[in-house]
């Protein structure tokens, strides 16, 4: 790839960086971006179609000497070639302090939303965006808070004071004015109608704005406003240390539970060089996939309800409460179980833990069975979702669809099978796959995956491997005590270790995990301290979002309510 | 025509007794909605959560009525009322039991028609009144889903009146004594049954009201007992419905001797209240131009058809 730029685009104008993650890395100039993204896209054979994610680094705080950038800020282009099954990263080098860069909207429309927020959080201004302004903060915040002056916690802040002046402030800002999102109030036939979804709206499953312009009952176009769910997690990981921001990231996917324990934890995994026993891997990868079932379940009873149907909601939340039973068994907690661990889990499976798991295979095989004939098989049901809310892999690619919505276009793309991690190319399982990627397809993708997910944890049932559940890597957290009474130096590695945390060896890393609504990524930096210098979190349900108002234009408000019960998001997924 | 104290106790009765029902229906669908969908539904006040309606009717009279600032005051409070009046009036025509019954209209259908209709602006003035852009498409789907129902609605009914040869629903109900009408009429029991639903916007038809996306729809201002007075309309008149279903296609009163007729005529009207209930409990919502489109383009060619050959074989056999 290297070689085939450099002929492009000249020899020295291409400088490669060696990751931890073993991902392609490049640095180049400014004024070179748009080229060789849009060479990339279109240009080369076997092109790098989806715009993966697009953030930025603020460097002016490093205090590694090994990798000891000059400019203050990086931007960073994650691409991904699926005839190539590999993944690029182009990092722009920016001098500025407040640094402007051209956007590439025009290359990935998608770009739009990622532009916003790294303006929003680093103060990068893009010429040419459309649209650029904050997107997860408030209009009114002062200060960019992913640049390293600004404060991470409140009580480096001046107090906060509520005051009737910034309540009508705050009120005034929300009112929308259409030509601020340059919307027009006035059609062929007529004004057009503004409606307001939300923030609160049983629809939106959550704190989601969405401004429909309407002619009639017909959706002309959307503006979703996020960022009420917005707590900063990126910023808290670097004044987290490496293992005690674990929780942090049970918080962001809030229905995946434990899935989103695991991208972090292989991330900083693969940055120590620490290898997990198997046991350890299949446990996580069990917990995982029941933790798949749980969010497919809310799913499920959620998007029947949205549908009109009032049962399925009483029945998947019950059986969802089956699947928290073996969690709270296992972990102790139900949704934000904390489980895994750098190295490994956090305890090994208690006695009798396999009845549990059986019984509710058993019983939730059956179920799905019920349900296919409830709801999938009800008539009205099909006539609401057959044919709503199309899109073509095409389009799903450029937007940065993955997950579910991915494969209800009929393209066979999972990460555990494509780009196996934590031991999933041992099991036998399959991608199910739909053709139309309309909202029943979808639906009917995640229904079977369910079947699936069953499958696997079987077969983690039926073979799983004894052995340690945690790596005795010095840097797995806590820290292996067996030899710590007997030898001084463990006993000084084990209590930094415990007190400070890890120390993390300076370099990048980044592992993406099909998680329940899609990839799900974590992009960690280390500097060579025991906290994150960087962490991008880089989730499914964002570009998602972003592509609702797309898909929805030409329908009706009703089919709104379908479209975005089918891309399956979760507020706090989006909004980190 | 001479008012007697019978009359007006009668009257009283159906009011009173209606009233009542239409509460305790609350406390039945939400016992039936627990039973069917895994969980307990009202347990706690009374026997069994019986007196359950009473304490919501407590609550909803002591809350704060309130009208909010932007609404057209005068409408807004009439459009509630609306409902209950034109619902209660209708039931004047149903004859319960043999002499229990308030008026024997000759043209007792048509008064049912006409009060169904004028009950659509409860909907549409009160989404209206609102002045909320969410009330207003709520309203909006109303109008338009009642005024079509009301001609499937109507339709579907002229066959039980070509057989039996009145528009009076005693003589509807004495005409059935050698055989009910759903058997010959079953096309238009199936119409006005859907029909039915629609005009009472229960789910599967509760597209005014599409708790997902319109929020409560039309009555989403509506607090307290204005709010109260709605509810007591959709119970009423789901309650009517199903009177009028029993009384024209399934013998009214009718039945064999062992049970009073008034008790049979309560016997068949409650099964068609559970199965109303019933079908909130296991149906999804179509999209309202679904709704729309079926009505125009199945149910009303379905009625056309029923009516043709119902009026054909009346000739064919008259003529014998």
């Amino acid at each position: 790839m290297l070689s085939e730029l450099q002929n492009k685009f000249g020899k020295d104008r291409f400088l490669p960086e060696q990751t931890a993650d073993l991902i392609p890395t490049y640095h180049i100039k400014p004024d070179l971006t748009y080229e060789v993204l849009s060479y990339l896209k279109t240009g080369v054979d076997r092109p790098f179609q989806m715009l993966y994610d697009l953030t930025a680094i603020d460097e002016r705080n490093r205090s590694s000497d090994n990798i000891n950038p000059t400019h203050p800020f990086t931007l960073v282009y994650h691409l991904i070639s699926f005839d190539r099954n590999e993944d690029l990263r182009i990092k722009v080098d920016l001098e500025e302090d407040f640094p402007s860069q051209t956007t590439i909207t025009g290359l990935w429309p998608m770009a739009n939303w990622y532009e916003r927020e790294v303006y929003d959080m680093f103060g990068i201004t893009f010429t040419g965006h459309p649209h650029l302004r904050r997107i997860l903060m408030p209009d009114s915040w002062s200060g960019h808070p992913l640049r390293k002056e600004h404060p991470a916690r409140a009580t480096e802040m001046d107090p906060f004071e509520y005051t009737d002046d910034y309540l009508m402030e705050q009120v005034d800002s929300y009112k929308f004015k259409p030509e601020e999102w340059g919307m027009k109030r006035q059609g062929k036939d007529g004004d057009y109608m503004f409606l307001n979804v939300g923030p609160q709206h049983p629809g939106t499953h959550g704190v989601l704005r969405l401004v429909l312009q309407l002619d009639g009952e017909d959706i002309v176009d959307i503006v979703p406003d996020i960022g009420f769910h917005h707590r900063g997690a990126e910023k808290m990981a670097e004044r987290q240390s490496w293992h005690t921001f674990i929780p942090y990231t049970d918080r962001i996917d809030y229905l995946g539970g434990v899935m989103n324990n695991l991208p972090y934890v292989l991330a900083v995994e693969k940055l120590g060089g620490i290898n997990v026993p198997d046991r350890a891997q299949v446990i996580r990868v069990m917990m995982c996939e029941l933790f798949r079932i749980a969010s497919h379940l809310v799913w499920y009873a959620t998007f029947a309800q949205d549908i009109g149907q009032l049962s399925p909601v009483f029945y998947m939340f019950s059986d969802r409460e089956k699947a928290f039973d073996i969690v709270s068994a296992i972990c102790g907690a139900r949704m934000h179980p904390n489980w895994f661990r750098i190295g490994g889990v956090a305890q090994d499976l208690p006695q009798g833990w396999q009845p549990m798991f059986q019984e509710f295979i058993k019983y939730l095989r059956k179920r799905l069975t019920e349900y296919d004939k409830m709801v999938l098989g009800n008539r009205i049901f099909q006539a609401r979702t057959k044919g709503i809310g199309i899109y073509t892999k095409q389009e799903a690619i450029e937007w940065g669809v993955t997950g579910p919505g991915l494969r209800a276009c009929g393209f066979e793309w999972d990460f555990r099978k494509k780009r196996p991690y934590s031991s999933y190319d041992q099991f036998d399982f399959e991608i199910p796959v739909a053709a139309n990627g309309d909202c029943y397809d979808r639906a009917l993708i995640r229904v079977e995956e369910m079947r699936q997910s069953l499958r696997i944890i079987e077969q983690c049932l039926n073979n799983m491997p004894e052995g340690p559940y945690k790596s005795d890597h010095p840097k797995a957290t806590p820290p292996d005590k067996k030899h710590t009474m007997q030898d001084i130096e463990t006993l000084i590695t084990h209590f930094l270790n415990v007190s400070w945390g890890p120390v993390i060896p300076a370099g990048e890393a980044f592992v993406g995990v099909e998680a329940t609504k899609g990839n799900n990524g974590y992009y960690l930096i280390s500097d060579g301290g025991t906290a994150p210098y960087r962490a991008r979190i880089r989730t499914p349900s964002f570009p998602h979002m972003q592509m609702v108002p797309y898909i929805s234009k030409g329908y009706t408000v009703a089919d709104l309510l379908v479209i975005i019960g089918s891309v399956d998001f979760v507020l706090a997924d989006i909004d980190r | 025509m001479k008012i007697e104290l019978m009359d007006v106790l009668i009257m009283l009765a159906v009011i009173l007794v209606l009233q009542v029902l239409a509460m305790f229906l609350i406390w039945l669908e939400r016992r039936l909605l627990g039973l069917w969908q895994d969980r307990l539904g009202p347990n706690r006040v009374g026997p069994a959560g019986l007196l359950q309606p009473v304490a919501d009717m407590i609550k909803i009279f002591f809350k704060e009525d309130w009208t909010p600032d932007f609404v057209d005051k005068k409408v807004f409070v009439l459009a509630p009322g609306i409902v209950v009046f034109t619902t209660l009036l209708s039931f004047a025509i149903i004859p319960f039991a043999p002499g229990v019954l308030i008026a024997d209209m000759n043209i007792g259908i048509l008064f049912f028609l006409a009060m169904s209709s004028l009950g659509a602006y409860s909907i549409i003035l009160g989404g209206w009144a609102s002045n909320n852009k969410y009330a207003l498409l709520g309203a909006m789907r109303g109008a338009s889903q009642m005024i079509t129902y009301e001609v499937f609605m109507g339709l579907s009914i002229l066959g039980v009146v070509m057989l039996s040869g009145s528009f009076s629903l005693k003589s509807i109900v004495l005409a059935q004594q050698d055989g009910w009408f759903i058997i010959p009429q079953f096309v238009g029991f199936v119409v006005f049954l859907v029909a039915g639903i629609a005009e009472t916007h229960r789910l599967p038809f509760d597209i005014p009201e599409a708790e997902s996306e319109l929020i409560a729809g039309y009555h989403g201002e509506y607090s307290s007992m204005k709010f109260g007075l709605f509810f007591l309309g959709e119970y009423l008149g789901i309650t009517l419905v199903s009177s009028l279903i029993v009384t024209l296609f399934f013998g009214g009163w009718l039945g064999p001797e062992f049970l009073p007729p008034i008790i049979w005529f309560v016997l068949k009207t409650m099964v068609f209240l559970l199965f109303f209930i019933l079908l909130r409990a296991a149906l999804p919502r179509p999209r309202y131009d679904q709704l729309l489109s079926y009505g125009w383009k199945i149910l009303l060619p379905l009625t056309l058809i029923n009516l043709m050959v119902t009026g054909a074989l009346g000739l064919y056999f008259d003529k014998m």
